[in-house]
């Protein structure tokens, strides 16, 4: 195109394979087609996305799900206003530990099947052996303490009877260096986005134990975070963006675009990491090492199953672990400021001119969905779920009082 | 308290960076201030140096997990407000576009951190001021030398005197609205691809 775009955007991203849908928008033409000049910015740290977008470097951004939420709610260093008008898809994170710890989860009953409740067992049991050894908690990393990647792992730990405060230790390292911290033992275990699992797997040094997917069915995971006065200011530019972004998603699900999808993300503005390693994530065939190898449904979903829709009871659920691990205290005000955070408004605006499913409700109740579900909808039909917690908990965000109290710490 | 009672830390992995705001801060009475280049165990070192004042540099990929250290006080022992003062926006515009960020103990004053924080701004700046101005005389440099080259080519090729190969390239790039470094970089290219005619 000869002609000047009607909208220049300047988005930041992290080098994660869930940044795919924006990364594609850019470099596919799909945000040039809607008239976008869409420039993309690779960061280094959550902070700097956070820091960037509150002071306008960057009008958009791939971030964690939560952490719109903890700049809205002045969690931050720098509280700046940050709006979910779509969501970059659901799943794609792994729970990985060394092989040691492998080791010894399997002295207590683990096996290489990724089941959340066996998996969470045999480590309880892991745990309360070192504690009665007098040997050092275990130390767990994730990605930042406003992540769903924290919240899941916290979740499971949880269920399964371990204090995620006390029995164990959790830290915060940058996904490009979990492969190394576990293979320096600085770290025990793990909770990251793919790449960063099959990596520690294709280099023989840490074993998969279970998936994101499998601890809550076609959860949220990245966000598109958009700073709110930037989106008050150019509502053209952003409904053209969400709408690049949705043909995007589209393509980045079509299984006859993995290939291409994997080519690109391997470059080395983008993952920089060999395309091989980019197939998992796609397929969901994982290798989880020591030459097991599953098939997870669903694993990573950047389009299907309205999988970009901002569900505000996925930003609620977030809320809730927010409160749950201290966080945050639970106001009546804080609850106000993280419902608004996610805007299914503007999804619909946006794509409603598209003729595509959109779904008639703004929330749903988590973990109501046992299999997947065609449900009433504008336009096309869509189908959702299934959606479960692997312990059967049901999350209805109009019961959330009733759910923060019923929230244990282990 | 004068000003050089406060511990500043500087963590930043470029070490002439830091060792340039260190030199600055020195010049400006600072007495105690730490240059950290590798996280490995900070922890550790933070507790033992109690610093007042970290300043960190933007591009260090492991600001997440700092920042996460700092707010748990059982690591660093004691609460820290971050970014100078959250109403200070202007300051913290410079401060990233700059690259660098601060993080300040609870409760000291702003009109105290200002000047450190100015400081490691100002450093920033003139570091990257001399990094890029370094990149260009290389690339300068660069530049000259593929241009002699491709005048030898047209010299030796087309029997053209060097002021007559020079004002053809120049010609050549101004009709393609391209740099002379450029089209001489592709005729060396095309030369070395159709044969050995450079360097005969």
């Amino acid at each position: 195109m000869s002609m000047a775009a009607a909208h220049q955007i300047t988005a930041g991203f992290m080098p994660l394979f869930d940044s795919a849908v924006l990364v594609a928008a850019g470099e596919m033409g799909f945000a040039a087609r809607e008239g976008i000049e869409l420039k993309l910015q690779r960061e280094t740290s959550w902070a700097n996305i956070r820091d960037r977008i509150a002071i306008g470097h960057f009008d958009v951004a791939h971030m964690l799900g939560p952490m719109p939420l903890a700049c809205s709610l002045g969690l931050t260093p720098l509280a700046s206003e940050t709006i979910v008008p779509f969501s970059l898809g659901l799943g794609g994170n792994c729970v990985t530990v060394s092989n040691a710890v492998w080791e010894g989860m399997a002295a207590h009953g683990a096996a290489p099947d990724l089941d959340p409740a066996r998996a969470g067992v045999a480590l309880g049991g892991l745990v309360r052996e070192r504690t009665a050894a007098g040997r050092e908690p275990l130390r767990f990393a994730v990605v930042h303490p406003h992540s769903g990647h924290n919240y899941e792992l916290r979740y499971w730990l949880a269920a399964c009877g371990i204090d995620p405060d006390r029995d164990i230790e959790i830290v915060i390292v940058p996904p490009p260096f979990m492969a190394d911290a576990l293979s320096a033992g600085r770290i025990d275990g793990y909770c990251v986005g793919e790449p960063w699992n099959s990596a520690s797997v294709a280099a023989g040094i840490g074993r998969i134990v279970t998936v994101k997917a499998l601890l809550w069915r076609n959860s949220p995971e990245k966000v598109l975070g958009v700073r709110k006065a930037w989106a008050e200011e150019h509502p053209d530019a952003l409904a053209a963006l969400l709408r690049a972004l949705h043909h995007s998603a589209r393509w980045c699900q079509d299984p006859a675009n993995r290939g291409d999808l994997a080519a690109l993300m391997a470059r080395h503005a983008f993952l920089g990491q060999p395309a091989a390693i980019q197939m998992p994530v796609l397929t969901g065939q994982l290798q989880l090492g020591g030459g097991s190898e599953r098939r997870v449904e669903d694993f990573f979903l950047p389009f299907d199953k309205a999988a970009n829709f901002p569900w505000k009871s996925h930003a609620l659920w977030f809320y809730t672990q927010m409160v749950r691990w201290g966080q945050l205290p639970h106001t009546p005000q804080n609850l106000a400021i993280a419902r608004d955070c996610y805007r299914p408004d503007l999804y619909r605006s946006a794509l409603k001119p598209l003729g595509v499913a959109l779904p008639g409700a703004n929330a749903k109740v988590e973990g109501a969905l046992k299999v997947a579900t065609p449900v009433g909808s504008a336009g096309a039909s869509l189908v959702l779920g299934p959606d479960g917690f692997f312990d059967g908990q049901i999350f209805d965000p109009d019961r959330i009082e009733a759910y923060i109290a019923g929230q244990k710490r282990a | 308290m004068s000003t050089g009672s406060l511990t500043i830390l500087v963590i930043d992995e470029n070490r002439i960076r830091a060792s340039i705001i260190e030199a600055g801060l020195r010049d400006a009475g600072h007495r105690h201030v730490t240059v950290i280049h590798d996280v490995a165990g900070i922890a550790r070192r933070i507790a033992e140096i109690e610093p007042d004042v970290i300043v960190i540099d933007l591009e260090n990929p492991n600001r997440d997990m700092l920042e996460n250290m700092f707010q748990l006080s059982r690591a660093v022992k004691r609460p820290i407000a971050m970014f100078v003062d959250r109403s200070d926006q202007a300051s913290i515009e410079a401060a990233v576009d700059a690259g660098v960020s601060a993080y300040v103990v609870d409760g000291l004053k702003k009109e105290r951190i200002k000047p450190i924080l100015d400081m490691a701004i100002s450093r920033f700046n003139a570091f990257s001021r001399m990094a890029r101005e370094l990149e260009e005389a290389r690339s300068e440099l660069e530049n000259r030398k593929v241009i002699d080259r491709a005048k030898g080519i047209l010299m030796k090729s087309r029997g053209l005197s060097e002021e007559a190969a020079y004002a053809l390239l120049r010609k050549t790039a101004m009709n393609q609205n391209r740099k002379i470094a450029d089209i001489a970089q592709s005729l060396v290219t095309a030369a070395g691809l159709l044969g050995p005619l450079e360097g005969e």
